[in-house]
């Protein structure tokens, strides 16, 4: 009996093999842009290293290519005597430094940006439980778990016969989505339940981790409006795989009107401020001032 | 047998090993303590490769197929514990159990009774690590990183991790004391410390580095145990405490604890290299500053591990900036590897295989590891498979091809057989095909979003999946071609001669092939003229054989 679930479990593998090229044909072989100002200057400083590397890479290796071809007993039988020289021992320290000092103008330039989590137009807690997130808008009454979507979830239940490709974004999808308006500058405060979790939408932002008694921060704004996806990634426990996170960026009329829908009658300040529609909370936010 | 070729070259009237399981059990020789550090280690990376065949089998498909993913994450957490702690480690002390006394002139470590104690606790230590796996609630699953509070939630498994972890230091600590006492007493006359060999001046500092860091290991993880059965808060924020702290003091220990696996294998590599290309080493004092200054900067980069806790922007630069650095010492070593090779003589025996193939992908290792130390970009690579990849090409085509280079390179020494060439290169060529496909791809599954950690992921990560297992198999297979290799090489073949490769020098070549049971009980004569001509040797001829 075990036997033969293990002999249909290994010819299911082998017939998705085979079939795996055409069916998930995904070779994706580079980080994601993604849809803010951050992301895509992290992008650019990823492109920025990965070049210098290889530039650097293309020069060491071919000069070891070369001396592994042409350096040989066979063709230099009487090898050079030479064993230091100060000048190249200079020239090789002092270049990649300069190299690096170049390269941390403009990653310290980043890291300066991504720290500035203040101002926001809209704040959310997040909390990480295992293994699900809460989410609480602060300004509103809202507050939704966001777990693992079922087919998802029975799919990747051991011993399963349902195929993941055959769910819909298999372990990246959720119950409960975070909806937040788009242009609009979201910050995240992330905290924990039990144990430490990270909250990491690649196309939004980095990652963060949500630590318990703690209180972490990171912010995004997104340019485009569509559904983002990602996953935990701080190991938490027996299912620190299947607690995805999903993030859809709305326009803003959509936005509060899915906030109706979650019972907000009276949308805060900020929602009504983005919109410009009520002086008179302005007014008020202003004279709080 | 062995016995007799000693005194045939030596002439002393010392005594042969003890017969029989007495002779490893009280063993207080080098040799024979070595023997068993590098058998043992031998035998963990088997186990540790085991486990890191089943997680690479769950990883084969989409879904879960074969195991919970409360067994893999144990994988993960025993994989990573058993490769640092029981392969690497030993496997680098056993050849300095080995090589040191050689490549330096004396008789023996400086203390051979507690060489026998170090090396015994490891097996005590792994005995009690590897039975955790039976014991109710499974194994430690939080980690090699032993992050609290998740650690706290294991199971009855907790304290032997614990007790486990504590031994190990105890052992590493003793081996260090032991290579830093024979290096700085017992090296022969004229040997000054700017004359050792490479292999022992990275051992040097890597005993410091160890005798520096595991005792900090030691206190983190008996705070965790506090933690769990004292009702201490240290890492517990509900009572005054933070979790945070923990992760500042592992890595504090954990950063050092990469050079600590890596460092010898820069000396491996810095003794095959020349001896393969027939030309001194290029830059020998840079190459001991260099090793110096990353044992130093090993210690102020510890929270590049853990950029995305939340650090204040000072400390996010300060760490950035300081893990930067660290790539102009190791691209100096590189730089001198390189030219070492230049207008060299070189020939490509298997050790010199594994040497070459250290030094290209290591260097692949240490461009992602400069590409992580950049901690915007960081926030996107960290726990990601990203990091997988670098840390195993820095670990596996790092640290252990440099561990085969050396038992390659010395294993005729220890044997008296000459290597078979062929069988050596079919190893090599198999384990660098593999270990490239097995790793390579995961810096794209990386990049493209999958988190480590995780028994079962998106379906777009399958393809790049499937061709990282079926490189982790072939890999995996491999190393049974080096068991092999070991084997057939340690029960016959054609006699070694004394200096095995005619490019190597060292007072280790001038020992008979088998090297005899007991050396150098008289401090061997050691060339003064440093500056001699290469192909006249450093140190003393041969003897012929």
């Amino acid at each position: 009996m075990l036997k033969h679930r293990f002999g249909r479990r290994f010819a299911s593998i082998v017939a998705s093999l085979l079939a795996a090229p055409a069916a998930l044909a995904d070779w994706e072989l580079n980080m994601p842009r993604g849809v803010t100002q951050i992301t895509n200057e992290v992008y650019d400083l990823h492109m920025l290293i990965f070049w210098i590397c290889v530039v650097i890479g293309i020069g060491v290796f071919g000069v070891m290519f070369y001396s592994i071809v042409f350096h040989t007993k066979k063709k230099n039988p009487n090898p050079a005597k030479f064993s230091h020289s100060t000048a190249a021992e200079v020239i090789w320290t002092a270049i990649p430094i300069v190299i690096l000092v170049a390269m941390a103008f403009p990653a310290a330039k980043t890291l300066v940006a991504i720290e500035d989590a203040g101002n926001p137009d809209m704040t959310v807690k997040v909390t990480g439980y295992q293994w699900k997130w809460h989410y609480e808008y602060l300004e509103e009454d809202v507050e939704f778990f966001s777990s693992l979507a079922s087919d998802s979830n029975m799919a990747r239940q051991l011993g399963s016969a349902v195929d993941p490709a055959s769910v819909d974004n298999y372990l990246l999808d959720v119950d409960n989505p975070l909806v937040v308006p788009v242009n609009t500058k979201v910050r995240i405060l992330l905290t924990a339940n039990d144990v430490i979790h990270a909250w990491w939408v690649p196309e939004l932002s980095g990652k963060r981790d949500a630590i318990p008694g703690f209180v972490n921060q990171l912010w995004f704004s997104a340019d485009k409006t569509g559904t983002y996806r990602g996953q935990c990634a701080e190991l938490c426990g027996y299912d620190h795989g299947f607690m995805p996170i999903v993030v859809i960026v709305k326009e803003e009329a959509d936005y509060l009107a899915w906030l109706g829908e979650q019972g907000v009658e009276d949308p805060s300040r900020f929602a009504r401020k983005n919109l410009n529609q009520d002086t008179e909370a302005v007014a008020v936010e202003a004279a709080a001032r | 047998m062995t016995t007799d070729v000693a005194h045939d070259h030596d002439h002393h009237d010392d005594h042969g090993p003890e017969k029989g399981i007495k002779r490893w059990i009280f063993a207080t020789n080098h040799k024979d303590i070595g023997t068993m550090y590098l058998l043992f280690s031998l035998a963990m990376f088997m186990i540790g490769g085991f486990m890191a065949m089943i997680i690479r089998l769950e990883l084969f498909q989409p879904g879960l197929q074969f195991i919970d993913p409360g067994f893999y994450n144990s994988m993960v957490t025993m994989h990573a514990l058993i490769m640092v702690f029981g392969a690497v480690m030993p496997a680098t002390v056993g050849l300095a159990n080995w090589m040191v006394p050689l490549m330096i002139g004396a008789p023996d470590m400086a203390l051979p009774r507690m060489n026998n104690w170090s090396f015994w606790l490891l097996p005590v230590a792994f005995t009690i690590l590897i039975s955790t796996l039976f014991m109710p609630g499974g194994a430690p699953a939080a980690g090699w990183t032993m992050y609290p509070p998740i650690v706290l939630q294991t199971g009855p498994a907790f304290p032997f991790m614990v007790l486990a972890v504590h031994v190990m230091g105890v052992s590493s600590i003793m081996g260090s004391i032991n290579i830093i006492v024979t290096v700085l007493n017992m090296r022969t006359p004229g040997m000054s410390m700017l004359k050792m060999p490479l292999f022992v001046w990275t051992w040097l500092i890597t005993a410091y580095l160890l005798i520096l860091a595991i005792p900090v290991l030691a206190g983190a993880v008996t705070m965790l145990l506090t933690d769990h059965y004292a009702a201490t808060s240290f890492f517990n924020a509900a009572g005054g405490g933070d979790p945070v702290m923990f992760q500042h003091i592992f890595w504090f220990f954990g950063h050092p604890e990469v050079y600590i696996m890596i460092l010898p294998a820069f000396g491996i590599v810095s003794e095959i290299i020349p001896t393969f290309a027939r030309k001194k080493l290029f830059g020998y004092s840079s190459m001991v500053y260099a090793t110096a200054s990353i044992a130093f900067l090993s210690f102020i980069v510890w929270a590049h591990h853990m950029f995305t806790v939340g650090m204040p922007l000072a400390g996010e630069l300060f760490f950035m900036f300081s893990t930067m650095m660290i790539a102009v010492p190791t691209g100096v070593k590189v730089f001198n590897w390189v030219a070492t090779m230049w207008k060299g003589s070189m020939t490509f025996e298997t050790p010199m295989l594994f040497a070459l193939a250290f030094v290209f992908l290591f260097t692949i290792g240490g461009f992602s590891g400069l590409m992580l130390a950049i901690t915007p970009v960081d926030f996107q690579y960290h726990d990601t498979y990203f990091v997988v990849a670098h840390f195993h090409y820095v670990l596996v085509p790092g640290a252990v091809f440099a561990i085969m280079a050396g038992v390659y390179y010395w294993l005729p020494k220890w044997t008296g057989n000459k290597l078979n060439e062929t069988q050596g290169k079919w190893h090599f060529w198999v384990a660098a095909i593999s270990i490239n496909v097995t790793f390579f791809p995961q810096h794209f599954l990386g990049l493209a979003g999958m988190p480590r950690r995780i028994p079962d992921y998106a379906v777009q990560f399958t393809d790049f999946n499937v061709i990282s297992s079926i490189g982790a198999f072939a890999f995996g297979l491999s190393n049974l071609m080096f068991i092999y290799n070991i084997w057939a090489n340690a029960r016959g073949g054609e006699k070694a001669t004394d200096r095995v490769w005619d490019g190597a020098r060292g007072l280790e070549w001038t020992l008979p092939s088998p090297a005899p049971y007991h050396s150098f009980e008289t401090p061997p004569e050691m060339e003064l003229d440093d500056e001699a001509e290469w192909e006249s040797s450093r140190y003393a001829e041969p003897s012929s054989s």
